[in-house]
């Protein structure tokens, strides 16, 4: 009984025997990735894959993975994440080029983040990559580490990289309090990807692989924060929102304390942040009065929370040891054209 | 003995086992600290966020003495049955003040029944506790404090439980918060008692929440001592039943520091007590001494001049009484600052003759607000009429001679 004890104590409870996924403390025992583990090349039946607008964090690139158990396939809709079966997991590598204008001349991969479907429901798991980017090791507490690198307009950036605790994780992968993915939904995952030289529907794709049934109805897509030829000042701002705010600020999520609601379907003026004053911001208000006010983006709260990265009250909470000077002129943009 | 009484008598031993092994845990946990006590600080660091990842449901994070810089937030999430425990309030000090990670120092959330006791936390880059869906919530002398004083680049709050049920906190202190230093929002079955709340805008806050008793505090150079909150545009919509008693609440005459665009930011210099919007409150038995602007203030959210578009929203007090108060000031003018200070100077013009007890007068014509003011020692009244724009104002209190049925204490369920 005590020597049970004992075990119990030394396997953290998050690491419990379940029949759809086996824990590893190695990142390179689940064998995920074929040949040089750092190349991240996909083992079989391991499926890359990219969104719409992604998430910002620090300005790392990421590399993301789907892996599904055999002959299982995913439940499609049309407004929120899908239905994965349990044994699917997620596989997200987060790296920085030497030199973003370079990026054949190398890279450091920092951390892996796994979103495990288990029996009783999501888990996350993430794996710190050691100097030799040889193996990734579990740390549940996470890390603060520097990164080093040229960007993509030739600067030297020296930053601080925050890599998340576990409890971090469920600080976004939340909804009524249970964790779950984020990107794995049909209006981020509309869109092309190329595979081995083959562009295509990363949807279509993973209907002729059996990953998913398509309805015939139309399939909603996000558009292209980045990308002019993908949408509206509107609609790129709204899909920008919608990736990096909408998982906390929606109405069962952990910042609904706000009454602030930035996903996608959020059709109140008040809630989306338009004249409307703050709840429990402290100082994170800046002085200002209004979330957003129209025609005049730094009179809006949105932006000065953007435009910092004092913890204290940098918006997104997570991945933001730097600010993200682009989704802010992106974000500018859509308020100052709004009346 | 039969087959019955046997397994019962198995099922004793497991039983005992178990609780064995749950000691022996807490037990490990301490000698962890205390046979590390000499690491560096960024390894006590991340033994500590270790203990809060790691903890098993039913144990004791024990915490040792001594000052520790901490640069990112410890987060409990999803455990149930833990205790949380410093050296005492003074002893173990956790200092944020180089923090790069975290919004705030301690974050517990979606739990059951966590203490979180004898210990400080310092000088946070946010909020200093906050606890998020968590039942049964307890601070047991807990002290959050902002080193500096009283500073607008402070986080906005001290011990924070929001969208909690069964609330605890007792004999804490909360100092330099530049919003409220103990707030509960969008929470109910709430008890704050013996807590002493200085030099933060708002003392003590209950926002958004249902069932609060809150007693036997000390509120002190405060801009507002303590708040009885209701706002738009949130998820709880609707707080109430909330009884403040026996509060000794002096001299809140605290300038206001927080920053603009905040609620807090319209609370005058100089204010007791203030019950916005919110419906059944008792305030009564309380010493409410040199609050130089408003003793105890009974006004609707449209006092704020902010817009309302929520039509869920119920902006008028009611069903508040007010009596077997204390009230003594000094023969001081009202705070000249902030819009407040401007209306006390030009439109009310009490001069040094500053009533105790304020109403704004702005009524819902479909059902008039019940306040009752009564027994009240030095007991002075005005109807300032905010609605048409402080024409006839009235220091008669007599229309508000009623009495309320009493709100019933609140009671607290914790599960074990």
């Amino acid at each position: 009984m005590i020597i049970a004890g004992f075990a119990a104590l030394l396997s953290f409870n998050q690491k419990k025997q379940d029949p759809y996924f086996q824990f590893h403390e190695n990142l390179s025992d689940y064998k995920f990735f074929a040949g040089k583990m750092a190349d991240l090349q996909p083992a079989a039946g391991i499926v890359p894959y990219d969104l719409n607008s992604a998430l910002f964090s620090n300005y790392a690139e990421k590399a993301r993975f789907i892996k599904l158990p055999k002959g299982k396939k995913i439940v499609y809709n049309d407004s929120s994440t899908f239905e994965m079966p349990p044994g699917t997991v997620l596989i997200k590598n987060f790296y920085y080029y030497n030199d973003f204008r370079e990026p054949e001349a190398g890279r450091r991969i920092i951390e892996t983040r796994l979103l495990a479907h288990m029996q009783d429901g999501w888990h996350t798991y993430q794996y710190i990559w050691n100097k030799e980017q040889t193996e990734a090791v579990f740390e549940p507490i996470g890390d603060v580490t520097t990164v080093e690198y040229i960007n993509a307009e030739g600067r030297k950036v020296k930053a601080n990289y925050v890599i998340p605790n576990q409890p971090q994780c469920k600080g976004c992968h939340n909804r009524n309090d249970t964790i779950l993915p984020i990107g794995i939904a049909a209006r981020h995952l509309n869109g092309n990807y190329t595979y081995a030289g083959k562009t295509q529907n990363q949807l279509q794709y993973w209907q002729q692989h059996k990953m998913i049934d398509l309805p015939p109805t139309n399939i909603p897509a996000n558009a292209i924060w980045d990308n002019e030829q993908s949408g509206t000042v509107e609609q790129r701002a709204r899909a920008y929102l919608d990736i990096n705010c909408g998982h906390c600020h929606n109405k069962s999520g952990p910042a609904n304390t706000s009454g602030l609601f930035l996903d996608i379907h959020e059709t109140n003026k008040t809630a989306l942040g338009v004249l409307k004053t703050p709840i429990a911001a402290g100082k994170g208000s800046g002085v200002l009065k209004y979330d957003i006010v129209p025609g005049v983006p730094n009179k809006s709260i949105l932006i000065y929370r953007m435009n910092t990265t004092d913890p204290g009250f940098a918006m997104p909470e997570i991945g933001r040891e730097q600010i993200h000077k682009e989704g802010i002129v992106l974000i500018s943009k859509w308020i100052k054209e709004m009346k | 003995m039969n087959d019955v009484q046997e397994e019962q008598k198995n099922l004793y031993f497991v039983e005992l086992q178990t609780n064995a092994i749950m000691k022996l845990y807490a037990l490990m946990i301490v000698f962890g600290l205390v046979a590390s006590s000499s690491f560096a600080q960024e390894d006590i660091q991340k033994q500590m966020q270790r203990q809060f990842v790691t903890a098993t449901d039913n144990s004791v994070i024990e915490l040792p003495e001594g000052t520790f810089q901490l640069n990112s937030s410890l987060w409990l999430d999803g455990k149930k049955n833990i205790v949380i425990k410093g050296k005492g309030k003074d002893k173990t000090i956790l200092n944020f003040n180089n923090q790069i990670s975290g919004a705030e120092g301690i974050k517990i959330t979606n739990s059951t029944t966590i203490t979180l006791q004898d210990l400080t936390v310092q000088d946070t880059k946010g909020d200093a506790i906050k606890t998020q869906h968590v039942n049964g919530m307890i601070f047991k002398q807990v002290k959050a404090e902002w080193t500096r004083g009283a500073h607008s680049k402070n986080g906005g709050y001290g011990i924070y439980p929001v969208q909690c049920t069964n609330v605890i906190i007792d004999g804490c202190e909360a100092r330099g918060a530049s919003d409220a230093g103990i707030y509960v929002g969008q929470s109910r079955h709430i008890v704050v008692k013996n807590c002493k709340a200085t030099e933060n805008v708002a003392g003590i806050e209950i926002e958004n929440s249902l069932y609060a008793d809150v007693f036997d505090n000390e509120v002190t150079n405060n801009t507002g001592g303590i708040l009885i909150f209701d706002l738009p545009d949130l998820i709880v919509k609707k707080g109430g039943y909330v009884r403040v008693f026996k509060n000794n609440v002096h001299h809140n005459n605290h300038i206001n520091f927080a920053p603009k665009g905040n609620i807090v930011g319209k609370v005058p210099q100089g204010t007791g007590i203030m019950i916005l919007a919110t419906n059944h409150v008792d305030v009564f038995e309380n010493k409410i001494i040199n609050n130089k602007t408003v003793g105890t203030a009974i006004v609707s959210y449209y006092i704020t001049e902010n817009p309302i578009k929520d039509s869920a929203y119920y902006p008028f007090p009611t069903a508040v009484a007010v009596y077997n108060n204390q009230y003594e000031r000094q023969q001081t003018k009202a705070t000249m600052k902030g819009r407040m200070g401007k209306l006390y100077r030009l439109k009310l013009r009490f001069g040094k003759n500053v009533p105790h007890i304020v109403y704004d007068g702005i009524v819902d014509k479909k059902s008039p607000a019940q306040i009752c003011i009564r027994d009240n020692s030095n007991q002075s009244f005005a109807n300032i009429d905010a609605e048409n724009k402080f024409k006839n104002i009235s220091r008669d209190a007599s229309k508000h001679q009623c009495q309320l049925p009493l709100i019933a204490p609140d009671e607290i369920k914790l599960n074990n």
